[in-house]
């Protein structure tokens, strides 16, 4: 069976999550071209969620965010629905492919309505035990053609099929959020994989314009395995600077080291909130269980759940207070988990951690910018031949990373250096991949 | 024998800032002025540089898509708003595409020259951004025939005038044509970031030829042309006073800030017909040549030029339409820098639609009003030194793909 035809019944299930919505809308518009294209077949996407409320706003986000992609890609359209004379203006050919994309939809709430479905994606939420469960039980309503693309940011894919008993009808097909937006998406094979799933896996990679990167099926996988990983040395390096600075204020300097000096789009930790405190506290508890690895762990990120300060997203995608405090999605303060409150931030922390060389340039800058390597490798120059506080941590945590990546390759999780930059890249938006030579 | 039966001046010229991209203060979500905002300030502004306006006799309310883009038809009704005396006088709207401004002008010198008003008040405005740019392309297109539109490209004008510049591609050598573009866009925004209420004024791009040259991408725009190659999508009003001599006394305003009107020309070619060589601005090429004539002047007497520059590749046509390069000649003369604000006709000094920004109706009476300001040294930092022996600005104003079309020339006061 083809991609094609593979895509006449398409099912996600958790599609009123975060993740969900985003592949919902891809995988909508790709039916809509295919409908045009086919007029004799019917297709059908299933959007299957839990959550009765969630599917409730559904459709406003799905509609919003087609309206969104058809705008962008009206040049297209005008030339898919050329023999449609009674479309003229923007406007109406815009409607007319909402329309279509939202009449391949059926929404609910029973993972029955999948049973037709050739292709499943499954993006609920990241527990083990529910993602076998519920594999299972769609295992047992469709065929045994069945495929399924599960977005599982760190659970092993090998452990997923033999536990939900899928014969090798399983990849990991790992989005960024959002899916729309970002190009990335790791693609974890397990060694038990049918052989037409892995070519139907690139092929969908390319339907879908994505850069897809493999990664080796050991959790946590690329993305995840060095986030964490990143993640934990700036927690160890606040037990470190903490009792010079205070807690508040080493959470202050590692996150404006990793963003400001390492040029980062974000700080560490307000990339840990935008995550998720507790999500990457189940991330690092899914990898200590299959990978064995006890270090996987810190006690700052205990005591903030037990706090329950979590981070994460609103509804309506601002941020919410985590380790650091945010107004209009800026942060504010710092949390201190030992007094329990949020603190103001101190500015004389800038003294201390030192300036920026001069020729820094920030990370929106030099996003655009065609000489970025040079302009990096000059920087990295001048902060070593900085004497700060600041230039000290950032260069330690620059080698810190490139060591994270290098053993990623060396453990097997990913093929090449090549590889992680590109994870990294793409999907965490830095400009230069954590393996340089900046180091 | 003088074209005009008895002397016209045009004085008090206003431009308000041109809102839209680009511009630092514009902030997509937030609410934004309306038409009414541009209407009062540019009007007000005219006014507030003569002595007595309510010597002003008439109005004329000039705009292209307001019932689009603003929901709102009916122009004159806005001209009362203006100033308390002009309730129940007179006023006319004028709608001819990116002509509208033009025809503003032609109508107040008409009615001065009808013995009917001594003192026309021109207001242009448009208020653009209300709608993102891929509906506002249709609202546009309505300055092409509506029977083209389905066959046209999404952003239906770019599209035109890509195809312009696919032809001038073929005939006169790509790489020259293409390079004339992009230094008509560099000129643009140099003179631009002269001009404090130009939208292209905080333009800090380092690079502007390179930028100019960037590759089309045919995926998401044009074939021919780059989003560089445009005016933009924007919010302003212009207003300019025109009156007899009688009519100056009136006001209150001495010569010395007027200028002359010397001659116009006016153009309409059938927009039911397809261009007949799109190499070419045939209209504006006549309408051009009729105010030369009408005036007894040539290239060679004009000081400063006001062209029409939706797209850079209209802005190098109008250099050939206006005479001053031959056919196919024009990205040579823009390449030379010849078209430079200290070069041998400084065209668009204040940024042309590309840099000080294009709404739609106003256009044409704000290029009046930046020939208005060099001519009575009012051009603050994008003033040039006139020579005593061009003392003559020109202007071409033109609305869609060469169909309705007003040049007019003034004179500087000595
Ligand atoms: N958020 C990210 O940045 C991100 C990035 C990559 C991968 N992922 C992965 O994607 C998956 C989904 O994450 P998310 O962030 O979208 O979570 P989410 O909480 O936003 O969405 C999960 C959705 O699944 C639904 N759900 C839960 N149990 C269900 C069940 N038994 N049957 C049907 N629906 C059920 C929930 O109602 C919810 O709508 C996880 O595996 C996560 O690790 C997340």
């Amino acid at each position: 069976m083809n991609l094609d035809e593979r895509f006449e019944n398409v099912s996600v299930i958790g599609a009123a999550g975060k993740m969900g919505s985003g592949i919902a809308v891809l995988i909508a518009q790709e039916m809509a071209k295919l409908k045009k294209k086919n007029k004799d077949k019917i297709y059908r996407l299933n959007l299957i969620d839990i959550s009765e409320q969630a599917l409730d706003g559904l459709s406003g986000y799905m509609k919003a965010q087609i309206i969104r992609v058809a705008e962008k890609s009206i040049v297209f359209l005008r030339e898919m629905y050329e023999e449609r004379k009674d479309l003229v203006e923007n406007i109406e050919i815009i409607n007319a492919f909402v329309d279509d994309t939202f009449s391949v939809i059926r929404c609910g709430t029973e993972l029955g309505m999948a049973k037709n479905s050739k292709l499943i994606f499954e993006a609920i939420a990241e527990n083990e035990d529910i993602k076998i469960k519920v594999l299972k039980s769609l295992d047992e309503v469709c065929g045994k053609e069945t495929f399924f693309l599960t977005n599982t940011s760190s659970i092993p894919i090998g452990f997923l099929d033999q536990e939900a008993g899928l014969d090798g009808r399983i990849i990991g097909y790992h989005f960024y959020n959002p899916p729309i937006v970002q190009k990335l998406v790791e693609v974890i094979t397990p060694t038990t994989i049918q052989k037409e799933l892995s070519d139907i896996a690139l092929e969908l990679g390319k339907r879908l314009r994505k850069k897809l990167v493999p990664a080796n099926d050991v959790a946590g996988f690329i993305g995840n395995g060095h986030f964490t990983r990143d993640g934990l040395y700036a927690l160890n390096e606040i037990e470190r600077l903490k009792d010079n600075y205070s807690l508040a204020g080493a959470i202050y300097i590692m996150n404006r080291i990793s963003q400001d000096f390492l040029v980062r789009p974000m700080g560490i930790f307000q990339l840990i909130d935008y995550v998720g405190i507790d999500v990457f506290d189940s991330i690092l508890k899914v990898m200590r269980k299959h990978l064995g690895d006890e270090t996987l762990r810190h006690s700052l990120v205990n005591s903030m759940i037990e706090q329950k300060v979590l981070g994460g997203q609103r509804p309506d995608g601002s941020q919410k207070d985590g380790f650091l405090k945010y107004e209009k999605n800026r942060p504010v303060g710092i949390y201190d988990a030992e007094k329990k409150e949020y603190v103001p931030i101190n500015k004389d922390l800038d003294t201390k951690i030192g300036a920026l060389p001069d020729n820094f340039k920030p990370w929106k800058a030099l996003l655009t910018e065609p000489t970025k390597e040079e302009k990096l490798s000059d920087y990295f120059a001048s902060l070593k031949g900085t004497k700060t506080l600041g230039a000290e941590l950032a260069l330690s945590y620059l080698a810190e990373t490139k060591k994270i990546g290098e053993d990623l390759v060396k453990e097997g999780v990913a093929n090449s250096y090549e590889d992680v930059n590109s994870v990294l890249t793409n999907g965490f938006y830095w400009v230069y991949g954590p393996i340089n030579e900046y180091v | 024998m003088s074209f005009l039966r008895k002397p016209i001046y045009a004085t008090a010229g206003y431009n308000t800032v041109s809102l839209g991209q680009g511009r630092k203060e514009f902030k997509p979500k937030e609410p934004r002025p309306g038409i009414e905002h541009y209407i009062k300030e540019a009007g007000r502004g005219a006014l507030a540089q003569v002595k007595n306006p309510e010597a002003i006799d008439e109005g004329v309310m000039t705009n292209f898509m307001m019932a689009r883009y603003n929901r709102q038809g009916n122009r004159p009704g806005f001209f009362p708003m203006i100033h308390p005396s002009f309730r129940y006088k007179p006023a006319t709207g004028t709608e001819g595409a990116c002509d509208s401004g033009g025809l503003g002008l032609a109508v107040a010198c008409k009615t001065i020259l009808a013995d009917v008003a001594d003192a026309v008040l021109v207001v242009g405005f448009e208020v653009q951004t209300t709608v993102k740019a891929v509906y506002g392309a249709d609202y546009l297109a309505g300055a092409g025939w509506y029977k083209d539109r389905k066959k046209g490209h999404a952003h239906f004008f770019p599209g035109q005038f890509s195809d312009r510049a696919g032809a001038c591609f073929e005939k006169f050598g790509k790489e020259k044509v293409r390079e004339g573009m992009a230094h008509w866009y560099v000129q643009a925004i140099e003179n631009a970031r002269r001009n404090p209420k130009a939208q292209e004024y905080h333009n800090s791009i380092s690079d502007l030829f390179a930028t100019g040259m960037t590759p089309p991408n045919p995926k998401v725009f044009c074939e021919h042309i780059n989003v560089y190659d445009c005016s933009k999508v924007s919010d302003a009003g212009c207003a300019l006073i025109f009156a007899s001599e009688e009519g100056l006394k009136k006001l209150g305003v001495e010569k010395k800030d007027a200028v002359e009107v010397v001659s116009w020309g006016q153009c309409e070619d059938d927009i039911t017909n397809p261009q007949p060589d799109l190499t070419k601005l045939v209209a504006s090429q006549k309408a051009a040549s009729l105010a030369y004539e009408r005036a007894g002047l040539s290239p060679k007497d004009i000081g400063v030029l006001e062209v029409h520059d939706c797209f850079s590749i209209a802005g190098l046509l109008m250099m050939e339409a206006t005479g001053f390069a031959g056919y196919g000649e024009g990205a040579d003369f823009v390449s030379a820098g010849k078209t430079k604000i200290d070069g041998e006709i400084p065209t668009n000094t204040t940024g042309g639609l590309i840099g000080y920004g294009h709404p739609v109706g106003a256009s044409g009476v704000r290029q009046a009003v930046d020939l208005v300001h060099q001519l009575t040294g009012k051009a603050s930092d994008c003033q040039i030194a006139m020579d005593s022996a061009s003392p003559y600005g020109l202007m071409v104003s033109m609305g869609g793909s060469d169909i309705t079309i007003v040049s007019m020339i003034f004179k500087k006061i000595e």
